[in-house]
């Protein structure tokens, strides 16, 4: 690839762009190792990385885009694609979570609110069966 | 709006879509995304739901400008959250009272809550008027309800006038 | 400088990948290691494009929207069997 050929500043601006991406990632996968619950957990990967998904994606089409000729906008797909579905993942995990009766860290406010919709799946569970 | 196509918004997508995926602006392959934007809307006009119809385009153009924003700098806050020590926490729950009542902006504002960092949007309850939201960092809860109202269901409410 | 960058980058994404590992086999609980998964299949999309900008090869690109789709897919799945027991009703 002739890396070596790009004018400083359009380097700059991509190491900057890949290394936040990097960072972010890191960060994210730091959350799901080091917070106490999974709901806690949950905030971390799912934004942090998506974000920093997303700054990588973008370096790279920056990236191709000046060392090949022509414009190269797909990884933009891939962008959207993972900023519409980072939300619903995360919805139906946490769904999920809840259905499961996971544990809670000490010291949630309203965590009541777990057993709140517990009951009301639970209802509806139970209207399902015949 | 028309018989030939029930769906232009719809249309409009798959043709970028088509044409991102492969990566070309050839004449043949703008032929054959229009193909399938004209021929896919019309297969699955049975299925189509109608749903509220978006009101100001202007609206929603600022609405994606100030997502993007908030989930930058609302990123940083999440990373430095992560970072600090685990104690500082205050993790909690609320329920969030619904004003829309259609799925579709239901929905998007559900995703947007998961998208900016220090809330997911955890469950709705079966009658559609509560959304159940677990914050990472809370403060006040109602400051954080009332901000969540003016930040982002006005503008819905807004853009779908609901 | 960019090629040292973009070494760096795949090194992050790489410790990013092994505490994705940790979380899938410490569990505790089966959405804690759906999550481990779904944050393993983003990173390794990011290890994808990374590798294929380092190779110079366009074809990566191919197998990082196909992991997004199935990953999100899968992520669904899991998820809807651990709510109603069962994927398809």
């Amino acid at each position: 690839m002739n890396l070596n050929e790009l004018p400083l500043w359009l380097e700059i601006l991509l190491s900057a762009l890949l290394l936040l991406g990097g960072l972010f990632v890191l960060i994210g996968a730091i959350g799901l190792v080091r917070l106490p619950d999974f709901f806690t957990r949950l905030h971390a990967p799912t934004k942090a990385s998506t974000l920093g998904l997303g700054a990588i994606l973008l370096g790279s089409m920056v990236l191709v885009s000046v060392s090949h000729d022509g414009v190269s906008l797909h990884e933009l797909l891939i962008t959207l694609f993972l900023f519409i579905t980072a939300p619903v993942s995360a919805h139906m995990m946490c769904r999920a979570a809840l259905h499961q009766r996971l544990k809670i860290a000490p010291g949630t406010r309203n965590g009541e609110y777990q057993g709140l919709t517990l009951a009301r799946q639970q209802e509806r569970d139970s209207s399902r069966l015949p | 709006m028309s018989a030939l196509l029930p769906m232009p918004f719809f249309s409009l997508v798959l043709l970028l879509v088509w044409l991102l995926i492969n990566n070309s602006l050839a004449f043949g392959q703008i032929l054959l995304g229009a193909v399938l934007a004209v021929g896919l809307p019309l297969l699955l006009r049975p299925m189509h739901v109608p749903g509220p119809r978006v009101r100001s385009l202007h609206g929603v153009s600022i609405y994606l400008l100030r997502l993007l924003r908030d989930i930058v700098v609302a990123n940083f806050d999440v990373a430095k959250l992560v970072l600090s020590s685990r104690s500082k926490l205050r993790p909690g729950f609320i329920m969030y009272p619904l004003d829309l009542t259609d799925d579709l902006p239901i929905t998007l504002l559900a995703s947007t809550i998961s998208l900016t960092p220090g809330t997911v949007s955890a469950d709705l309850t079966d009658d559609k008027r509560y959304l159940l939201i677990h914050v990472l960092d809370m403060h006040d809860e109602a400051s954080l309800i009332e901000e969540l109202k003016q930040r982002y269901e006005r503008p819905l409410q807004e853009i779908f006038a609901c | 400088m960019l090629s040292t960058v973009l070494l760096i980058v795949l090194g992050m994404v790489m410790v990013a990948l092994l505490l994705n590992l940790w979380r899938l086999f410490r569990g505790p609980s089966t959405p804690d290691r759906i999550l481990a998964l779904d944050t393993l299949y983003l990173n390794a999309i990011a290890l994808i494009v990374l590798f294929g900008l380092w190779k110079d090869a366009a074809l990566y690109f191919e197998a990082a929207l196909l992991i997004a789709l199935l990953g999100f897919v899968s992520t669904v799945a899991l998820c809807k069997y651990l709510l109603r027991g069962d994927i398809i009703e």
